[in-house]
């Protein structure tokens, strides 16, 4: 899915004029799409609706004391044992399911983020490495690649979560396992091209540091495809929890996310109680939707073959 | 013999051409919720195998829908002494290539089910110890070394299969070669994990069965069973879940039956070890384990609210439990009432055993083996909290949780300080339980086998064992229910509740719902 | 291209042979599979004949060297909840997937191939603007969501098409297909549209953005002020210049259909070896995890390859050789 980005955003961006730093000139080509600026809004809104969790939420869901199974399915609207009105109902234990969803985005949000970025460092380190090392140090790191590209990434993280365990800690340890490699690919790919350029000849003809070299020149000219990697793939992580989490190897139930919320909330979609999974589902839903509508105007912005 | 029959292979019978005459048509087609790993009735001992193959082969003597023992190809049994057992064979069953049943099938059954290579699970625990007799074709005897009560029950287990198929494997039976009972339905096919086509035994003894071709499918996913059939892919699911329930009982195209289940969900607790992995102070600290203290497990079963339980988790589609086993099966305790949900007990409970302000506990269970488990264990969870307990859970894969439930611990010791698991009784009789959940834990002697929390007290052993070398029903029953009695005494391990197994099916099917959650199509009656 | 596709499977061997040291040691240190066998009213004794019998008795590293030993024979163990040869069990799964599978991608190009193009060459239409709408969603739903909404909308609701399984099976050259008659085409229609939907939205991307590209090039302004019919330009100039990523990426994401079937074939209890592999997850049947790998390794291997092949073949410019960047 990554393979859009990587075949489109292969090209960097060309030189720029000096008053114009890359970064005023991206914004003004992004803000310039109404869309995407929606996008931009709208995950905002989630963002700071998942920051502020404790503060704007009536109930703690995580808090095994203020969750009562006498309140268990209730609909929309309803009033709940503790005296507050339950907006989007209840799901099946007793949990607000306003409330439930509020702290799954954080928890589903950290776990895209964090597994991103982490996933965004391990490529790029070994993506460099292997582009500057060259030689055998690169055939074994692209071997590597290759090998975990070869194998899908859900069912590597199915086989990989199976194994490790449940937890916040494991799952994203496993997303990081299936994102890594795209990351290293592009980068490898990237810092390939602009080893070549001239200015890097220049750089060490001037007898500049082999790491002065990679994180002044090299590092700073992969960023703009690894950007648009990270928003396609957080939005995929964000997704594949949630699908892992519906084949019964995602998170704990306990502390859900918005992928265990859905899931459980599954087994009561042909009973009428829509709501148990339908709100974290529209929740999740607006939560990628808003990241793509970002990721789709990142990426053609960065792509200067599109413009006119 | 084998080549005598004409053959129908799995292929052969289920790629059914394009346009297919009505009459090849299934007119009953059931939406299974686990899957049948083989057709040969002795390769694996579990209640989806034996229920598929309870349609093919029959065994010695029945159970009905509540496990009691009924007569099947044997018409009855008498004891010749206290170790003999005499059974007088069906006259008159044919086997479905049409040859005649008799003594020379059971002694080659005897050989066969407990020898079948590789299997998972053998079913050799129910013919080790005895060994079998003919006496002439149409009566045989048993012989043990002790008195053994169990006799009929472990008889009802196994299906008989011809002498004439010895040397017959596995996939003699999956392929339909070997595949000859004397029972109501034939083979028609099997297509591992998907589908069972069974043909209808046109001369069975008991009468001939009211379909012709029944296709079972494999529908593991709750919702997706429920939805093949509301769409109308089947006629018939087992295990419905529990949050369909409404749902189906307010549509007037689809009627539910349901009965109590053979199956308690329990919470086990730990009473070996002086300090507990998951057991800590109110602040954290280490602290002695007050499992082991029957005030502390006594105040527990208080707070659990197991009505609540039934009606807000379970959707009506359980009981309250008082003990391992429902009054109605044999050996329960009439005397049991269900403890009642008394949050004030509990905490004063808790008090005099010294622990006022409760202590924090991690509850382990697994995840998707029983119905509503994940949810269960949530609320019981929220309900210990209420009486000072900060109970965290976690619940885990089933294969992950029963292996460190058993022996994850140190010295192959079981790891959690307290779980929640389930029994259901195969032999639908208290034996079954009291021996595994409640009895010392004694690996040689196969005793206290799933006693997690090795909960001990010689009396309930001494009760027990009464009880495993008495014939007489009336006194084995008494000697059953007094052990039963003593460990809800100690409240040695929680009964929370009772399961129901439930079938859904279009109007005017007539279902038979069993305790022992098998699905027998010849109980299925068409509308009327 | 001889020593091109031998140098390819001599690594496919280093991969295969990675994974399945994973995998072997990984599920054994998960669980062991004895307790998701026997019956729970087995006593000791009982766990210990089942060990004997599907030799879990011996050291893990003893039964690794045994399954090698087996493995290089071409006998990869069987299953422990079956009985029978993982590889065959899995063998037998193999065309019901394949089958959803290719259907889900010729989905994939028919439907999405023809709005990608559209939404590029008008891409400041309405409706353009609606087709990548929806593609985003399409890229955003969960499957298993979707799944069961479809159900229930067309089998549930509607009663147009069946909710669950496959057709009835007829045999061709030896492989089994449900594809021959109409009533297996509607039993394949909503799981391969469940499975398809990614891939349509990733289809409708990739031929926007090459339509996008290409309409800017040289050759195709050239076309246009040559004075050609526009069929003509999208038939043949723009689609020469998309189809080449359009067929890498799905001859890639083919492996990707493979494994998401898991979720599809869960839900629509399509007996293809997708189900076959999450039951053997749960019930640690480690032959039928392990064979499963290999199968899989192998196959994407081969895919992998018959993409480089045709990249090859529809793009002269490319050479196969390994030092692709």
């Amino acid at each position: 899915m990554t393979d859009t980005a990587i075949t489109s955003a292969k090209k960097t961006l060309p030189a720029i004029p000096k008053e114009e730093t890359p970064f005023t000139r991206f914004r003004k080509a992004f803000f310039e799409d109404k869309v995407a600026v929606a996008g931009l809004i709208l995950f905002l809104i989630i963002v700071s609706l998942a920051l502020l969790a404790p503060w704007i939420t009536p109930q703690n869901p995580y808090d095994l004391r203020s969750v009562d199974i006498m309140d268990s399915r209730l609909p929309p609207g309803a009033t709940m044992g503790e005296g507050f009105t339950a907006w989007l109902g209840t799901d099946g234990v007793g949990r607000d399911l306003y409330s439930g969803i509020v702290y799954g985005l954080r928890i589903s949000l950290m776990v895209g983020a964090l597994s991103g970025m982490i996933a965004a460092s391990v490529g790029m380190a070994v993506g460099l490495t292997a582009a500057y090392a060259g030689g055998r140090v690169e055939t074994i790191l692209m071997r590597i690649v290759d090998l975990q590209l070869s194998l899908p990434a859900v069912l590597i993280a199915l086989i990989l979560v199976a194994a490790l365990g449940k937890g916040v800690d494991k799952i994203i340890f496993a997303l990081v396992v299936v994102q890594w490699a795209y990351y290293a690919r592009t980068v490898r790919g990237t810092a390939l091209v602009e080893r070549r350029k001239e200015y890097v000849e220049a750089a060490q003809s001037l007898g500049l540091s082999n790491a002065r070299v990679v994180f002044r020149h090299i590092m700073p000219n992969c960023l703009a495809p690894v950007i648009v990697i990270i928003t396609v793939q957080t939005a995929h992580a964000i997704a594949l929890e949630a699908t892992l989490s519906f084949l019964g190897v995602g998170l704990p139930q306990t502390e859900p996310s918005l992928g265990v919320l859905i899931a459980n909330g599954f087994q009561y979609m042909l009973s009428g109680k829509y709501w148990i999974s339908v709100f974290p589902g529209l929740a999740l839903l607006l939560t990628i939707v808003s990241i793509n509508l970002m990721g789709d105007r990142i990426r053609d912005v960065l792509n200067p073959r599109l413009e006119k | 013999m084998l080549t005598r029959r004409s053959l129908i292979t799995a292929a052969g019978a289920l790629a059914l051409p394009a346009r297919t005459a009505a009459q090849d048509q299934p007119d009953l087609r059931i939406g299974l919720a686990f899957e049948p790993s083989s057709f040969d009735p002795h390769f694996h001992n579990t209640t989806p195998n034996k229920s598929l193959g309870r349609s093919v082969f029959e065994p010695l003597l029945f159970q009905d829908e509540r496990q009691a023992v009924r007569p099947g190809l044997a018409t009855g049994w008498r004891l010749v002494d206290p170790l003999t057992w005499e059974f007088a064979l069906r006259p008159g069953v044919r086997w479905h290539d049409g040859a005649a049943f008799g003594a020379d099938d059971i002694v080659f059954t005897f050989e066969r089910a407990p020898a079948v290579p590789r299997s998972p699970s053998s079913f050799a625990g129910f013919i080790a110890g005895k060994t079998v007799e003919k006496i002439d074709d149409l009566t045989i005897r048993v012989r043990t070394a002790e008195p053994y009560p169990q006799m009929p029950i472990d008889l009802s287990t196994f299906g008989i299969v011809p002498a004439s198929t010895r040397g017959a494997t596995s996939d003699d039976y999956n392929t339909g070669k070997a595949a000859i009972g004397t029972g109501p339905f034939r083979f028609g096919g099997f297509v591992r994990g998907d589908r069972t086509l069974l043909l209808r035994n046109e001369t069975y003894w008991g009468g001939v069965p009211p379909w012709r071709r029944v296709l079972m499918r494999v529908l593991r996913s709750d919702p997706t069973r429920v939805a093949a059939l509301l769409a109308g892919d089947v006629d018939l699911i087992e295990t419905v879940p529990t949050a369909d329930l409404a749902r189906l009982r307010g549509d007037p195209r689809f009627t539910v039956t349901s009965i109590i289940s053979n199956r308690v969900i329990y919470l086990a607790m730990d009473q070996f070890r002086d300090e507990s992995p998951f057991i800590k102070g109110p602040a954290g600290e280490a602290v002695r384990n007050p499992l082991k203290d029957a005030r502390v497990r006594r105040s527990l079963s208080h707070a659990i609210n197991r009505q609540a339980l039934v009606d807000r988790v379970m959707e009506g589609d359980a009981r309250p439990a008082s003990q391992f086993l429902d009054a109605s099966f044999f050996g329960a305790s009439r005397a049991l009432g269900v403890p009642a949900y008394d949050i004030g007990v509990a905490r004063s409970l808790l008090a005099d055993a010294g622990f006022p302000n409760g202590f924090r506990l991690k509850m382990h269970g697994p995840q998707g083996r029983y119905a509503n488990d994940t949810k269960l264990i949530e609320a019981i969870a929220q309900m210990f909290t209420r009486i000072g307990i900060q109970t965290e859970i976690e619940t885990l894969p089933p294969a992950i949780f029963f292996t460190r439930g058993s022996t994850g611990g140190p010295g192959n010791t079981p790891e959690f300080s307290m779980i929640m698991a389930g029994w259901g009784s195969a032999a639908g009789e208290m034996s079954d339980p009291l021996r595994n959940l409640a009895a010392t834990f004694d690996a040689a002697a196969g005793r206290g086998s799933s006693n997690r929390g090795r909960y001990t007290n010689p009396a309930v052993d001494t009760a027990i064992n009464t009880a495993l070398a008495t014939i007489d029903d009336t006194a084995r029953s008494a000697a059953l229910a007094r052990a039963m009695e003593q460990v809800a005494d100690d409240m040695g391990i929680i009964p929370v509740l009772y399961p129901l197994n439930t079938w859904a099916a279009r109007r005017g099917l007539g279902i038979a719902a069993r305790s022992d959650e098998y699905t027998l199509p010849f109980h299925i009656t068409r509308p009327s | 291209m001889l020593a091109f596709i031998l140098r390819r499977l001599g690594q496919a061997m280093l991969v295969i042979g990675a994974m399945v040291v994973i995998v072997f040691f990984g599920v054994n240190v998960i669980g062991d599979p004895v307790y998701m066998l026997i019956s729970p009213e087995m006593d000791q004794n009982a766990v210990e004949a089942t060990k004997v019998a599907l030799g879990l008795d011996k050291p893990i590293w003893e039964q690794f060297i045994y399954f090698v030993t087996g493995a290089v024979q071409g006998d990869l163990g069987r299953s422990f909840v079956h009985g029978e040869p993982a590889i065959k069990l899995i063998l037998s799964r193999m065309p019901a997937t394949m089958e959803l599978a290719l259907v889900a991608l010729l989905m994939a190009v028919v439907i999405g191939l023809p709005l990608g193009v559209y939404a590029g060459l008008k891409p400041e239409s309405r409706l353009a603007k609606a087709i990548m709408a929806i593609s985003i969603l399409g890229f955003s739903l969960p499957t298993f969501w979707v799944g069961l909404m479809l159900i229930m909308f067309f089998s549930v609701m509607l009663g147009w098409l069946p909710a669950t399984g496959r057709g009835d099976v007829v045999r061709v050259l030896g492989i089994e297909t449900s594809l021959l008659s109409w009533q297996g085409w509607t039993f394949i229609a909503l799981p391969a549209l469940n499975l398809a939907l990614l891939k349509i939205s990733l289809v409708i991307r990739l031929a926007r953005a090459g339509t996008r590209e290409a309409a800017l090039m040289d050759y195709v302004k050239f076309a246009r002020a040559k004075g050609l019919a526009q069929s003509r330009i999208v038939g043949v100039h723009i689609m020469k210049n998309i189809m080449i990523p359009i067929v890498t990426v799905l001859g890639l994401e083919f492996g990707s259909l493979v494994a998401f079937s898991v979720v599809t074939e869960t839900i629509f209890a399509w007996p293809g070896m997708g189900k076959l592999l999450l039951e053997a997850i749960q019930r640690l049947d480690r032959p039928v995890i392990v064979a499963y790998v290999m199968v899989v390794v192998v196959l994407f291997v081969v895919i992998n390859l018959v993409v480089d092949v045709l990249y090859s073949i529809l793009d002269p410019r490319v050479r196969l050789t390994e030092a692709k960047a």
